[in-house]
């Protein structure tokens, strides 16, 4: 293959984010022998900290310094990457919520394919580049068969490929003279840090968490006299947030928090990769959820397959009759 | 302010296992419960609520077949004012990037000050807002969970980043923005509710109305290709456990306490 690879370094407080070891494996995996080339947009010290990190993995760091990428709004860097990257370019960025404001755009004005959220890489055949995705939040998982002879944007998901332990001595380049202007129509304020709860899920080394499945808001009861009978606490997916059933604090995820419990008991949760994206730690996981087929029952250690409104209260008189 | 919403009807994966098809060429459809993407509900509720605020109108568009019509009447049975089905057998096989060009297409005719679009569909991909908005050179942001509208050219926002803190900016109108879930609580729609918007004439527009090239859109213009559908051979997966519900809940109580689950 002769199209250059780059990938799209993302970083905070002068330090790269996991994803920036993760995208160059998965780079290889589209050509072994290409050099990949990462490129880090910033300002001051910060930069330079990550650019020097960078090259001790990279074969070459391009390095784009100005005070308007000091916050990295994507529609500012999608203007300094339509101004960097060749023709015909690969272009790797993270699939998450940098990535997903950045990328399509981005393929659009290079005029490039996209794929986004990407699993899989079973390498490139001419011009056609295999990949593979999951729809349906994770229950089925598709081949994708992408024409890359224009260039190609891919959105990879983080925690897929494991980083190696891939070594360089790579060379850093001031890409900043041919940035542009760094003009953009929507401008950055500043960032609001998320609420404090009353409860902190992080603290808990057992967590009851309800999905959706739980079904209504009644029913969080039927988790809360499960975690009372335990000692545990009651943390939450997305959905039951958005639903205002809990309060944000309590959620698991990528948008919500991280926690590193020993035993996580999920109840009527999917599975979705945001809500795996926050339990850390390598949990022991015990799923209780009525689809043989939901993804959780691939990462869970333990599946039981069951109506959760039913079974769960049994459960808890069971431990409480126990105690 | 006018604002469009695109929306997409999709198999309602909280009332449905998907399973895929003998062949790997689909899921299986025959049984499926199809509703309006869980994200662009909220989008059509965001719109709704601008609109009420200062003034203006509605419009749902989707990119679908005769079935999709169903969802345009359920929003707009919510209040939106108008709905518009782009329709045609060239659209078939489109990838995001056919999809964000019709809708383009479209967008084009009107005069829109804001469009608004799900964060991500049932393919998970969060692709054809972005793509729009490029198209269209509008200025975009994915993921929004706050919008305040003022008085001038520009609207402030508020998208959700890692961990659920807020970046706040300031965006450029007209604009294309990507609507997560939780910025409203969507409103619930009634038989009555859809009943009253049964005989409202929807227009349907297909590739020769809105001046798309045969062969641009649809399979044949696509550059990114669903190969098959397939589930993965289960790796280690979950100890699966078995008997009557009372032997499952003896068993997890064991097991759980072995591993310090149990206080
Ligand atoms: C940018 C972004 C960030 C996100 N961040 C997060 C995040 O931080 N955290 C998060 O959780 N999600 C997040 N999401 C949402 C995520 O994609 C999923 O939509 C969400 O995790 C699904 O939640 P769920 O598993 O509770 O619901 P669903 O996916 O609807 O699953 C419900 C499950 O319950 C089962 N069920 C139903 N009824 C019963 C019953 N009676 N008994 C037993 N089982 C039952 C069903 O079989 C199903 O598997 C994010 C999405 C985006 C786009
Ligand atoms: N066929 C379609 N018709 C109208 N809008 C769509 C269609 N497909 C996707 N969209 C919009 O794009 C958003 C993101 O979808 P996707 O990029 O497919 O994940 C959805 O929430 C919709 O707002």
């Amino acid at each position: 293959m002769t199209q250059p690879i780059f990938a799209y370094i993302t970083h905070k407080n002068g330090v790269a984010d996991d994803s920036a070891l993760e995208l160059i494996v998965a780079a290889k995996k589209i050509d072994p022998s290409a050099p990949v080339t990462a490129i880090v947009c910033g300002d001051g010290a910060e930069l330079d900290a990550v650019c020097t990190a960078m090259a001790a993995v990279y074969p070459e760091v391009w390095k784009v310094s100005s005070p308007a990428l000091a916050y990295p709004n994507a529609e500012v860097v999608r203007g300094v990457l339509v101004n960097l990257l060749p023709a015909g370019a690969v272009t790797l960025a993270p699939h998450d919520t940098f990535g997903m404001d950045l990328s399509p755009g981005l393929s659009v004005k290079l005029n490039a394919a996209f794929v986004p959220d990407v699993v899989g890489i079973e390498g490139v055949d001419g011009v056609t580049l295999k990949a593979v995705r999951q729809e349906f939040g994770g229950q089925v998982s598709t081949h994708i068969h992408c024409d890359m002879a224009s260039g190609v944007v891919l959105n990879i998901r983080s925690g897929v490929f494991q980083a190696d332990d891939s070594k360089a001595s790579g060379a850093v380049v001031d890409k900043s003279g041919q940035a542009g202007d760094c003009k953009a129509k929507r401008r950055f304020i500043e960032v609001v840090a998320a609420e404090v709860g009353d409860v902190d899920i992080t603290k808990s080394d057992v967590l009851v968490s309800v999905g959706r499945g739980i079904e209504e808001q009644e029913n969080i009861s039927i988790a809360q006299e499960l975690a009372d009978a335990i000692g545990a606490v009651v943390s939450c997916s997305r959905p039951i947030v958005d639903a205002k059933w809990l309060e944000k604090a309590r959620q698991v995820g990528t948008s919500g928090k991280t926690v590193k419990p020993k035993v996580y008991i999920a109840l009527g949760i999917s599975g979705s990769f945001q809500h795996m994206g926050g339990l850390k730690g390598n949990p022991f996981i015990v799923a209780i959820n009525k689809n043989s087929k939901a993804p959780i029952f691939q990462v869970a250690d333990i599946g039981v397959v069951l109506d959760l409104l039913e079974f769960v209260p049994e459960l808890t008189e069971k431990i409480k009759e126990m105690k | 302010m006018e604002i469009l919403v695109c929306v997409k009807r999709v198999p309602d994966t909280a009332e449905n296992e998907i399973v895929v098809n003998g062949k790997g060429t689909d899921i299986e459809r025959g049984d499926l419960v199809y509703s309006v993407n869980e994200w662009d509900n909220y989008a059509v509720e965001e719109a709704i609520q601008i609109r009420d605020r200062v003034g203006g109108s509605v419009t749902v568009v989707t990119v679908g077949d005769g079935d999709s019509e169903e969802i345009l009447r359920r929003e707009m049975a919510m209040g939106a004012d108008k709905g518009i089905l782009l329709s045609d057998d060239a659209f078939n096989g489109s990838d995001g990037r056919g999809i964000a060009s019709i809708l383009k297409s479209e967008i084009e005719k009107g005069k829109y000050d804001l469009i608004l679009t799900g964060a991500q569909a049932d393919d998970g991909a969060a692709q054809v807002g972005g793509m729009l908005a490029a198209m269209l050179d509008m200025p975009y942001a994915s993921l929004v969970n706050k919008i305040e509208t003022g008085s001038g050219n520009t609207i402030g926002i508020g998208r959700e980043i890692e961990g659920g803190n807020q970046e706040m900016s300031e965006i450029d109108l007209p604009c294309v923005l990507s609507i997560q879930t939780g910025i409203n609580e969507p409103r619930y729609v009634g038989i009555r509710g859809i009943r009253k918007v049964a005989s409202v004439e929807i227009p349907v527009h297909g590739a020769g109305d809105l001046g798309i090239a045969a062969g641009s859109v649809g399979a044949a213009g696509a550059k990114v290709k669903r190969v098959d559908y397939f589930v993965p051979p289960a790796g280690e997966g979950a100890e699966i456990l078995e008997g009557s519900s009372d032997e499952i809940a003896e068993k997890l109580i064991e097991l759980l306490k072995s591993k310090g689950g149990i206080k």
